[in-house]
């Protein structure tokens, strides 16, 4: 915080620099300018000198309360003023806060007759005059080259250059001297030979009817700096640099999983989810519904409060928000909450350098916590394999540096072979998941499966999925015996196999019944040798009876007979 | 010390003659200069001696010279766009003409303040 507050850095060697408060300007030198040295800032016309020099001296009268003076050769203090009034920099107000003081020094060679000798004792006068009024630590001169058209002798014109960079550093502010660049030299007139701390070369490039700006730092005496070409972007809030070679594998991983949106995918990838700050890649033909993936994602992300940023760069935000409320998911509110934010543009409207430098600042002014990019494969349209990848790397390692779950859909083109992404990116991905039609009896049927997912036990089922309007729903795992069915196919096949077990349970049926039966012929078999038994018990107990009586009425008989015979009783 | 004494001189009575020969006379018959230095360095003084010596020779009795000394009144560079020293300034007769360097090609003097082809 302190180093913010004066903007000085103080590097390894004791270097002084000055933040310059110009995003990503600062990265890529280490800290800002060299403190109380002149810096020269060379480029065509319209590659934003002038711009990076206001820039320059605003903030550093905003944010390091350091005021400054605007030597203008080229445009007086009013054209200065409404040219950066639309960068939200109200020249006038700080001019009355005694923060910046316009100098406009006017010069025209018609006007000037030369006479012997002189020097240029006036200027410096009032370059004194304007840094003593305010107490100027910074300085620029708005491009000194003009003198040399409008003062005839070069001789005097050089040492009085010389002198005038010596001076600057005595005096002890930080300079930036603009200069147009010549024709195979940096700048036209040879300033670099006087301006020898610091000198940064702005370009503006057009590959392929494609405009990029680019920013290299040529030296930097005393300092290391980037020394890559850095693309730069000029837009409403001012100059933001993309610094390139931030690219190092030290982002920290989080063991946090968040929600798809989908449940049963998340199941999928082991039951909570993905990673927090992990990159995941839908891959798949056209059609097999990576956009609703991805709309799921960005539904269940605001659904937990969190921030989304939806870069689409095939459709506009009304058009993602009407499909997504085909398929249930109501998107719009979310961008009324202002959770979800759209940023749509066509990958052709300018080169991948500023693509990357805009999202750089979008996440930077919203911080999201996840980043759906749909997709990337048109990204080919401006630039080769090799760059796109290169551009992709650099985004992701950026998101996952800041520890943004990332998201991007990648068409596959239909003929090549399907775990290829088109543009080559697979291999810096958590987790990729592909999409895929599977054509079968005559319908087309959607499947997905994990192809890999870091750190994860992930299922590696291929699953069917089905997009209803309520959102994407995987199908129940088919888990009869054979092979995997999906579709109709799926369905003939539980049907079939649904008829043979009815058939089969109609044969436990018939047996069971069979046996039933069999137990009632066998009851009543019981039943009737039963009543035959008793009914000839009867009989026999009846004819057992009447043979006793039989007998009794004989012996009765016999006895009277004896009595009537008189037979005596032997004794 | 002399030289500067002779500088301080002639800037008092220019002052003072200025606004009465400004409003009786035509254009052409005002000459109105003024010339810019930073301090007492050789090249000021040896602009000022030849520009009163022009002057003398030339515009005897209709001209007024101002010294003005930006080291004292920086602020004053400013308003007649002043980056080399020394500027002489022809204020009038208008246009506004603009001669630096030390005056010493007379000549080239002449033709900036428009005299050659007046005499």
């Amino acid at each position: 915080m302190a180093r913010k507050k004066t903007g000085m850095v103080l590097s390894g060697h004791g270097l002084k620099k000055a933040a310059t408060g110009i995003q990503g300007l600062d990265e890529i030198t280490g800290g800002g300018l060299p403190r109380e040295r002149p810096t020269l800032i060379c480029g065509s016309a319209g590659s934003g000198k002038t711009l990076l020099a206001m820039e320059f001296l605003v903030r550093g009268a905003r944010q390091y309360n350091e005021p400054g003076v605007f030597v203008a050769f080229e445009e007086n203090a009013e054209e200065l003023s409404k040219n950066v009034a639309s960068l939200g920099f109200d020249l006038n107000d700080l001019a009355r806060k005694k923060k910046l003081i316009i100098d406009y020094v006017y010069i025209e060679r018609s006007e000037i007759e030369e006479t012997g000798e002189y020097d240029l004792e006036g200027l410096f006068i009032r370059l004194d005059h304007a840094i003593r009024s305010i107490g100027a630590k910074r300085v620029v001169l708005d491009t000194i080259e003009a003198l040399f058209s409008g003062l005839p002798n070069q001789n005097i014109l050089r040492a009085e250059l010389r002198r005038l960079f010596r001076w600057l550093k005595d005096k002890g502010v930080t300079a930036m001297i603009t200069a147009e660049s010549g024709n195979g030299t940096l700048t036209r007139h040879g300033l670099e030979e006087y301006v020898a701390d610091c000198v940064i070369i702005l370009d503006h490039r057009i590959t392929d009817q494609i405009s990029t700006r680019r920013m290299r730092i040529l030296k930097y005496r005393g300092s290391v700096h980037g020394t890559n070409e850095y693309p730069f972007l000029i837009d409403e809030s001012g100059i933001s640099v993309m610094p390139i070679t931030s690219v190092s594998l030290d982002h920290p991983a989080s063991t946090e999983m968040i929600a798809t949106g989908i449940p049963r995918l998340d199941a999928m990838l082991g039951g909570k989810g993905f990673y927090r700050g992990s990159s995941m890649l839908i891959s798949g033909t056209a059609g097999t519904g990576k956009t609703s993936i991805a709309m799921h994602l960005a539904d269940a992300t605001c659904r937990r409060g969190e921030k989304c940023l939806y870069l689409a760069s095939e459709e506009s935000k009304n058009q993602v928000i009407r499909n997504g409320r085909s398929i249930g998911i109501d998107l719009e509110k979310w961008t009324k909450k202002g959770l979800l934010r759209f940023h749509s543009s066509r990958p052709t409207f300018y080169g991948l350098e500023m693509h990357l430098v805009s999202i750089h600042k979008i996440v930077n002014e919203m911080s999201p916590a996840v980043v759906v990019f749909d997709p990337i494969s048109n990204l080919t349209a401006v630039g080769s394999g090799a760059e796109v990848q290169n551009m992709l790397m650099r985004l992701l390692d950026f998101l996952k540096f800041r520890c943004i779950t990332s998201l991007c859909t990648s068409l596959t083109s239909g003929s090549g072979p399907i775990e290829l992404t088109e543009v080559g990116i697979s291999s810096i991905m958590d987790t990729w998941i592909l999409l895929r039609d599977n054509e079968y009896g005559g319908e087309r049927t959607r499947v997905m499966y994990i192809l890999k997912s870091r750190g994860m036990a992930h299922s590696n089922q291929v699953r069917e999925f089905v997009i209803t309007s309520k959102g994407i729903d995987l199908v129940d795992v088919y888990v009869g015996a054979g092979t995997v069915y999906t579709g109709a196919a799926r369905v003939v096949q539980e049907l079939k196999e649904n008829a043979e077990a009815v058939a089969r349970s109609q044969d436990t049926g018939r047996l069971q019944k069979e046996l039933d039966r069999n137990r009632l012929i066998m009851d009543a078999k019981i039943t009737e040798l039963r009543a035959e038994f008793e009914s000839r018990e009867e009989e026999l107990k009846n004819a057992i009876r009447q043979q006793e009586a039989k007998e009794k009425v004989l012996a009765a008989d016999r006895g009277i007979i004896a009595k009537t015979r008189k037979a005596d009783v032997r004794k | 010390m002399k030289k500067k004494a002779a500088l301080k001189r002639t800037k008092k009575p220019a002052a003072k003659t200025k606004p009465a020969k400004r409003s009786s006379a035509g254009a052409s018959d005002v000459w109105n200069l003024r010339l810019y230095i930073a301090g007492q360095t050789p090249k000021s003084l040896t602009a000022f001696a030849n520009l009163k010596k022009l002057c003398e020779e030339h515009l005897k009795g209709k001209y007024t010279i101002d010294v003005i000394d930006l080291l004292q009144n920086p602020q004053l560079a400013k308003g007649d766009q002043i980056l080399a020293i020394p500027t002489l300034v022809r204020k009038l007769p208008v246009p506004i003409r603009k001669i630096i360097g030390d005056l010493s090609n007379t000549e080239r003097v002449l033709v900036g303040l428009d005299l050659i082809v007046s005499t």
